[in-house]
């Protein structure tokens, strides 16, 4: 019975070539549901372009800062009356013996480049950074040979002048400023047309102290950096053999009870709990009960610790199931002890897996801000770097999320651009960590 | 740091131990270590294990434990009478603790000799001044009864102290005797090393439930304390939030609930939409070049610190919203005052957010089985009509927990709030205005100057105990729909 019979209903208007209405308002959402779509993304990968752009368009300015280079005469009436170069004696000389000395460079360097200002020599020194004058003097102090002569020093110019060059202060915002006027300004640009004030690269803001907030231009971020760095010590000291030995002991000896269990939903937990109640912890536990002290790298790491270590759990025990049972049992059927299989074994060919996933918990720590402001790693000027590792874990200093943190709260908007500067340097740290995570895994990662 | 030199010196123990282990049980073999039960380093380890892990512990919990009886000892020789009303003896007991350390400080920068903080009497030297002098501030004179207590304190601290590294210093001794006269050529070291490892592995997993009681019982205690000086009706049924030093301070929970839910719902709003659409192309649309090239893009977002997002709420959107709603600004219109804003937190949030939602919703939607998907294609169904019909459907629990996770994200997220969205608690419903949320209190009021014992500090941890339960809540509700409604395809 194949013969076709013909169709009873009503036959289909169009044909399948012309599209109906209906299927035309189908395709059209179709269309614009896709539309949607990748409008989604491109809204997420813009917020990510804007991001970044304004990180490196605001922060860069932070590597280069404005300096004066001047030939200072360090007279020897000034600094050293006896003429003995008596170490003792030259130290006497205050940083206000030197405010004469910076004035009379600006005397001789405007002379030999045959400049001329209206501007009394005192209200020219002002430019300069408030901190020039304990610069020349430690400069004095360690080689006091050079009294005498003169020698070309550069002096940071002050953070108005700065920004001058930078173009964040214009002779309109100091209308009313007291700080700066427009007069110095103008002498500003005449040193800048002579070659005198210079842009150049910063080491300071990379490897130096933090200032108070009355000197921006001269707070850098390297003793906040030495403070992450003794955290992330104490993490990684303390974390990683926690985490390894939690993940073992779950994956591979645990039996299935309620304590396991009870084990595993606190990981899990732990996971997602807010990182400032880390911090109340901190407080309330390694500061207020057990007396640790303050704002010290190690109750940072210690928290900072207590939070990797679901991270590092998790990752680790990921990386200890993806190793095939056949390894256990080869190293069970030639004698070795479970904990040998285990120890002997699995570990090794875990530990590419459990590499990775400590950097990355090593990461998120390091970025970690919350818990760092409950305990007191904010609030000072972190000016002087650790002398040595006692040091470096007990003695109060900053970390680098927490030094951007206090640079944003202060008034001025110079310390702004030393934020993001800040934001720069952190980000170098995890782009290159999240890098070497990436070159292990392409490295080592196996598929059994 | 004498913990320090301590924990070295017992560690140098177990090194001399695991040589010193092993020589022996060499030697009991006669020199051929064959004869013996387990390999030469088990006898070895056996002993630098049995040295320093007793010892260690002993130092942890020595650690624990002794400021608490030190405390409670202290405690003891205070009077009761000199407890003024409304206040208590913890209050009393941080005093003496303050005075206390500023005397230590004070031995240490030799400001004072050690005979000379004994024999220190309140009535006839100017302690306050004395300690302002070495960094010490406090806030007013001290009285005889506090001197005497804070040297007590002092006293009994040095003892303990010195107690302390005698015991651990016996015991790490002790084990190391112990351990090497047990160790004969037929002791089965092998099997008690992999005991003890054992036990260290279980100890180990069991810190994960350690942190979570420090947690609940940090927090627990001073809750306690905070609801003694405080009205529990005020904090949770209390309209106004605004602490004084003046002891009649208002703290109510509520306006900055309000305000950490409306900054959360507006991060919703942008993140959910986005991350979910983001996902459902990823997974549905995009070929796997669009894929490897989008996704881990979109999860960069997530990688970057909350703090870059503060600044960014702080200097760049703020800013930004404000020069279109403030005052002069591109709409003409003044709706919005300052750059700190709901809006301003909401919206740099729920960019923060975004790789979050869209993650685990691609995981979700990735898991509904094929066959589904073909079915509904074969019926005639457009691509979209297929998922919004077929997949997302089967996808929403798993959705509905991802948001749940995110927006548990949101109530707990600090830098962004702390420095977006301001520092007034007040019931309002415009999005430009500025209002706080709980994270910004806990910081404000533990980063203050106060003291450990005034109402408005402690309630920072009555805060932190109400984050943790809602964020707990969610979390395990969240956990609890994905787990229940993911076997269907299993």
């Amino acid at each position: 019975m194949t013969d076709a019979s013909l169709p009873t209903g009503p036959t289909p208007k169009g044909s399948i070539y012309t599209q109906s209405p209906r299927v035309k308002r189908r395709n059209a959402a179709e269309g614009r549901f896709k539309f949607y779509g990748m409008l989604a993304i491109a809204t997420g990968l813009l917020m990510l372009a804007i991001l970044l752009f304004t990180i490196l368009s605001k922060g860069t300015g932070a590597f280069q800062q404005s300096f004066i280079t001047l030939n200072v005469p360090l007279l020897e009436a000034k600094l050293d009356k006896t003429g003995e170069r008596d170490l003792e004696k030259i130290k006497k000389v205050s940083t206000f013996g030197y405010a004469p000395i910076i004035q009379a460079g600006f005397e001789t360097t405007l002379e030999q480049a045959g400049l001329q200002s209206d501007l009394k020599v005192k209200t020219q020194a002002a430019i300069l950074s408030k901190s020039v004058a304990a610069d020349l003097r430690n400069y004095v102090l360690t080689n006091p040979d050079m009294i005498g002569h003169t020698v070309e020093f550069k002096f940071l110019a002050n953070s108005w002048i700065d920004g001058y060059l930078k173009g964040r202060v214009s002779r309109i915002s100091v209308a009313d400023n007291k700080a700066i006027s427009a007069e110095q300004l103008d002498f500003a640009d005449s040193l800048r047309d002579a070659g005198i004030l210079r842009k150049s690269f910063n080491p300071a803001f990379i490897l130096g102290s933090d200032a108070s907030d009355q000197r921006p231009e001269a707070a850098g971020m390297g003793v906040s950096m030495a403070g992450s760095f003794f955290m992330m010590l104490v993490v990684l000291f303390l974390s990683l053999p926690i985490g390894v030995a939690a993940s073992i002991y779950l994956e591979e000896f645990a039996p299935k009870n309620r304590w396991t269990d009870l084990i595993e939903v606190n990981i899990s937990n732990l996971a997602a709990v807010p990182s400032i109640v880390f911090g109340i912890l901190g407080l309330a536990v390694f500061i207020n009960y057990m007396n640790l002290p303050q704002s010290a790298p190690l109750v940072g790491g210690l928290v900072l610790t207590l939070m990797t270590l679901p991270t590092i759990i998790i990752s680790t025990r990921a990386s200890l199931k993806s190793v095939p049972p056949s390894i256990r049992d080869a190293a069970l059927g030639v004698g070795a002890s479970k904990m040998q299989a285990v120890f002997h074994h699995v570990l090794p060919l875990a530990t590419p897996g459990i590499l990775t996933g400590t950097i990355i918990g090593l990461a998120q720590a390091l970025g970690e801000t919350a818990p760092l402001l409950l305990i007191g790693m904010i609030g000072f000027i972190a000016s002087n770097a650790p002398g040595s590792v006692a040091e470096g874990l007990m003695s109060p200093n900053s970390a680098m999320p927490a030094q951007i943190y206090e640079w944003a709260k202060r008034a001025d908007p110079a310390f702004y651009e030393r934020a993001w500067g800040g934001i720069i340097i952190l980000l170098v740290f995890l782009v290159s960590m999240n890098a070497l995570v990436v070159i292990l895994r392409r490295r080592f990662e196996r598929r059994w | 740091m004498p913990v320090f030199w301590l924990v070295l010196a017992v560690l140098a123990l177990g090194v001399a131990g695991y040589v010193f282990g092993r020589m022996r049980a060499l030697a009991a073999a006669g020199g051929d270590a064959r004869k013996l039960h387990s390999r030469l380093n088990y006898y070895g380890v056996n002993v630098a294990l049995f040295t320093t892990i007793p010892a260690l512990l002993l130092i942890a919990v020595w650690m624990i434990a002794q400021p608490m009886l030190v405390n409670r000892a202290t405690e003891g020789t205070i009077p009761d009478t000199f407890v003024a009303k409304g206040s208590s003896i913890d209050l009393v007991m941080s005093d003496v603790r303050r005075v206390a350390e500023g005397l230590d400080l004070a031995v240490a920068r030799s400001a004072l000799s050690a005979k000379e903080a004994r024999a220190l009497r309140a009535d006839d030297s100017d302690i306050r001044g004395l300690l302002g002098e070495v960094g010490v501030a406090l806030g007013s004179d001290v009285k005889p009864e506090i001197l005497r207590a804070a040297q007590t304190y002092r006293e009994l601290s040095k003892t303990a102290a010195l107690w302390m590294t005698g015991l651990v210093i016996l015991l790490a001794l002790g084990g190391l005797g112990y351990s090497i006269a047990r160790t004969r050529a037929d002791f089965r070291a092998r099997n008690v090393v992999e005991k003890a490892v054992m036990g260290l592995l279980i100890g180990a997993a069991s810190l994960a439930i350690l942190t979570t009681i420090g947690i609940v019982l940090s927090m627990l205690f001073e809750t306690r304390n905070f609801f003694g000086l405080h009205s529990w009706s005020d904090f949770f049924l209390g309209s106004t939030w605004a602490p004084n030093f003046r002891g009649d301070s208002e703290l109510s929970i509520l306006p900055l609930l309000w305000g950490t839910i409306y900054i959360s719902v507006i991060a919703l709003l942008v993140a959910v939409p986005i991350g979910l659409f983001a996902a459902i192309y990823l997974s549905e649309y995009a070929g796997a070049k669009t894929r490897a090239f989008a996704k881990p893009m979109l999860e960069i977002l997530a990688g970057i610190p909350t703090i870059v997002y503060g600044l960014f709420a702080l200097l760049t959107v703020g800013p930004t919203l404000l020069a279109i709603f403030g005052d002069g600004g591109a709409l003409g219109v003044s709706w919005m005052k300052g750059a700190t804003s709901v809006l301003t937190a909401g919206v740099v949030m729920g960019i923060m957010l975004i790789p979050f939602v869209s993650s685990l919703s691609d995981d979700i939607i990735n898991a509904v089985p094929q066959s589904m998907r073909d079915g509904s294609l074969g019926l005639g169904a457009t691509h979209s009509e297929t998922i919004r019909q077929v997949v997302l459907p089967a996808a929403l629990p798993g959705i509905v927990g991802a948001v749940l996770l995110a927006a548990s994200r949101a109530i707990g997220e600090t830098m962004i709030v702390v420095m977006g969205a301001g520092a007034i608690a007040k019931f309002s419903l415009n999005p430009l205005e500025s209002m706080t949320t709980i994270t910004t209190r806990i910081v404000s009021q533990l980063t203050g100057d106060g003291d450990f014992s005034s109402p408005e500090t402690l309630v920072a941890f009555a805060l932190g105990l109400t984050l943790f339960v809602l964020t707990l809540g969610l979390n395990i509700f969240a956990l609890y729909i994905v787990r229940k409604y993911r076997e269907q395809y299993e």
